[in-house]
């Protein structure tokens, strides 16, 4: 118990002492509490807020960011949008986990059959460039938020079981492990008590680094007119209006502010994993 | 080798033959018929039941299987349900205009990247490194479509430098006709170097926006790569008998880092072909990508399916290839 605190302790040192894991963790903080916050603070609401006389206005006091083709203000737009794609990262890289962590966990420990029909379907999905294979998923079922979870969902699954079933190989033959089994521990018990904790540090890494690629996969989808759907208000959805719309170009406020959100999110969750890693994984993340 | 050869291919099956059963059952999980949503709900129940017929869909699922691999094999993919043309020829005119601008990103992102991770790597700690793997983590964090968007509102807009669109001018003044369907080649083969021009600038732009993502994860696998040999105790023996340093990382820590490089370029390369779908949205640039999204935007299932599964395929073949490179690259790996 001693020890763990005191691993624990230094993997906290090793991660302040990381500036990019400071910076990461900062600019997340930040996100998360703007979009907390979009609804108590925003200046007006995305959904209603229309004004057809003030169309396409660049940056100005009144409209910090410029207004849309609606004549939507687009700091709200993109206020909402955090909270949309965060929503969305967060859901759909739970999701990912859970499945990926479960039949990574089973196929490591069962072996045999079972381990090859879930290295087979692991082949099968990691087969397919990540952002086809949700674009094939949201095409079929219809392109709304939930869609979009569930797409981005099934394509960090591949990820997971890797990662889990190469823990459990070089966990289970561990004498730990094997002292436990020997004193008849069920598989569950091994699995849920012993490995899973030890296997921890390199899924939580995973897993900050995910939200950063799931975010860019969202907005991808929204940007090929496959994510949430009005009124909802998606960053990549609000790229792809201006760009569908053909004012990208003669009104780049209406891309630019989207996209450096967009890249804002995702550098802080790389930047958070990066820190992570380098704290709760030192001899990889030296380099 | 032949044998290895062999294995290798004969344990691709399983994978492209789940490749093809779930594109086949993604067509089958849309809700509603396959037939109506090919035709459209103002299509008759008479036009209904013919298709349903003549595609086979009033037969067991099993069998539409087998009738579907069938039809993969003698290159039979259908037609596109808005342009009626034969999906195989879209796909001969299409396929390369996607190759040569996956090959030119990746070009890209090899003549910048593994500079910039050596550097990083001979100048670790030191402002150039951070700059270096700053810039590359911004890389990696940047949205392409985004990106493209703001390089053709700078270099084609405002200083007007490189065309904004397409893959070659239409109104340039010059004579034009493809011969492979890889413009860059044909220009060369024709000898038109008016052609070869107009082609390379609507090439830089595609380009320079798909290759972003590997150029960054390049820069950081090289300079990653670069440590690790540049700490082995034969870098040290090569400096202690006054090797120049030039040489030492060129042709001792630079060909020992190369195995996890080509790894990471092959995956890379693989990537490039579907992430190409956003670049070529982009710059109306007519490959695959382009094509599979005009089918999600008209629901055209046939074209959405046909390029997803060719992708994947390809994005199979070539981690195979790359596989099968380690043993040119690596003489320590055997053919086995």
């Amino acid at each position: 118990m001693t020890t763990n605190v005191l691993s624990s302790q230094r993997a906290a040192q090793r991660f302040w002492q990381s500036p990019s894991g400071r910076v990461g963790l900062g600019l997340s903080i930040v996100l998360f509490l703007l979009a907390l916050l979009a609804p108590v603070l925003h200046p007006y609401n995305p959904a209603t807020d229309r004004n057809y006389l003030a169309r396409l206005l660049p940056p100005s006091p009144a409209h910090w960011f410029g207004t849309d083709a609606l004549g939507r203000d687009i700091l709200t737009l993109v206020w909402y949008g955090i909270r949309t794609s965060l929503l969305i990262s967060i859901v759909s890289v739970g999701l990912g986990l859970l499945i990926g962590l479960g039949l990574g966990l089973i196929a490591g420990y069962s072996r045999g059959k079972v381990e090859a029909v879930i290295n087979w379907l692991t082949n099968i999905l990691l087969a397919f460039p990540s952002i086809l294979l949700a674009i094939a998923i949201v095409t079929v079922t219809s392109p709304s938020l939930q869609s979009v979870m569930i797409a981005v969902g099934i394509v960090q699954i591949p990820i997971y079981i890797r990662l889990a079933r190469a823990m459990v190989l070089s966990l289970r033959e561990q004498e730990f492990v094997q002292a436990v089994r020997a004193l008849g521990a069920s598989p569950l018990h091994i699995l849920s008590r012993h490995i899973l904790p030890a296997s921890l540090p390199p899924i939580v890494v995973q897993a900050t680094l995910s939200i950063g690629t799931a975010t860019l996969e969202a907005a991808g989808l929204g940007f090929l007119g496959l994510g949430a759907q009005p009124p909802t208000p998606e960053l990549g959805t609000m790229l792809a209006d201006a760009f569908k719309g053909g004012y990208s170009l003669t009104s780049p406020w209406t891309t630019l502010f989207p996209g450096l959100v967009i890249t804002l999110m995702v550098l802080a969750f790389n930047l958070l994993g990066d820190g992570l890693r380098d704290s709760l994984d030192p001899k990889v993340g030296s380099d | 080798m032949w044998i290895y050869l062999l294995k290798r291919l004969f344990s691709l099956l399983p994978v492209l033959l789940g490749i093809t059963l779930l594109v086949f059952g993604l067509l089958h999980l849309i809700p509603g018929d396959p037939a109506v949503i090919l035709l459209g709900e103002r299509a008759t129940p008479d036009q209904v039941a013919d298709l349903r017929q003549q595609l086979g869909l009033d037969r067991p699922l099993p069998w539409q299987y087998l009738a579907f691999l069938n039809n993969l094999l003698h290159l039979n993919l259908g037609t596109s349900i808005i342009s009626g043309i034969p999906i195989v020829d879209e796909l001969r005119t299409r396929f390369p205009a996607t190759f040569e601008l996956a090959i030119a990103a990746m070009l890209v992102a090899l003549i910048l990247g593994i500079p910039a991770g050596m550097l990083a790597a001979v100048r670790k700690n030191t402002w150039l490194d951070h700059l270096m793997m700053t810039g590359s983590l911004l890389g990696v964090s940047l949205p392409v479509y985004w990106l493209g968007l703001l390089l053709i509102y700078l270099f084609a807009v405002n200083l007007h430098w490189l065309p904004p669109s397409g893959r070659i001018s239409v109104d340039a003044g010059f004579s034009f006709q493809p011969l492979t369907g890889f413009y860059v080649l044909d220009a060369l083969l024709r000898w038109n170097w008016s052609a070869l021009r107009d082609v390379l600038a609507h090439l830089i732009l595609p380009a320079l926006t798909l290759g972003t993502i590997p150029l960054a994860i390049l820069a950081r696998i090289t300079r990653s790569a670069m440590l690790e040999t540049l700490s082995q105790d034969y870098i040290r023996t090569a400096r202690a008998k006054g090797v120049p340093e030039f040489w030492v990382i060129s042709q001792h820590a630079f060909k020992n880092a190369l195995l996890p490089i080509s790894t990471i370029t092959g995956l890379q390369f693989g990537t490039l072909l579907g992430g190409a779908i956003l670049t070529e949205t982009i710059f109306s640039w007519s490959g695959i990508g382009s094509w599979i999204y005009e089918g999600i935007l008209a629901r055209d299932y046939p074209v959405v399916q046909s390029g997803v599964m060719v992708v994947a395929i390809a994005f199979v073949v070539i981690n195979l290839l790359v596989d099968l490179s380690y043993v040119l690259i690596d003489p320590r790996i055997q053919w086995q």
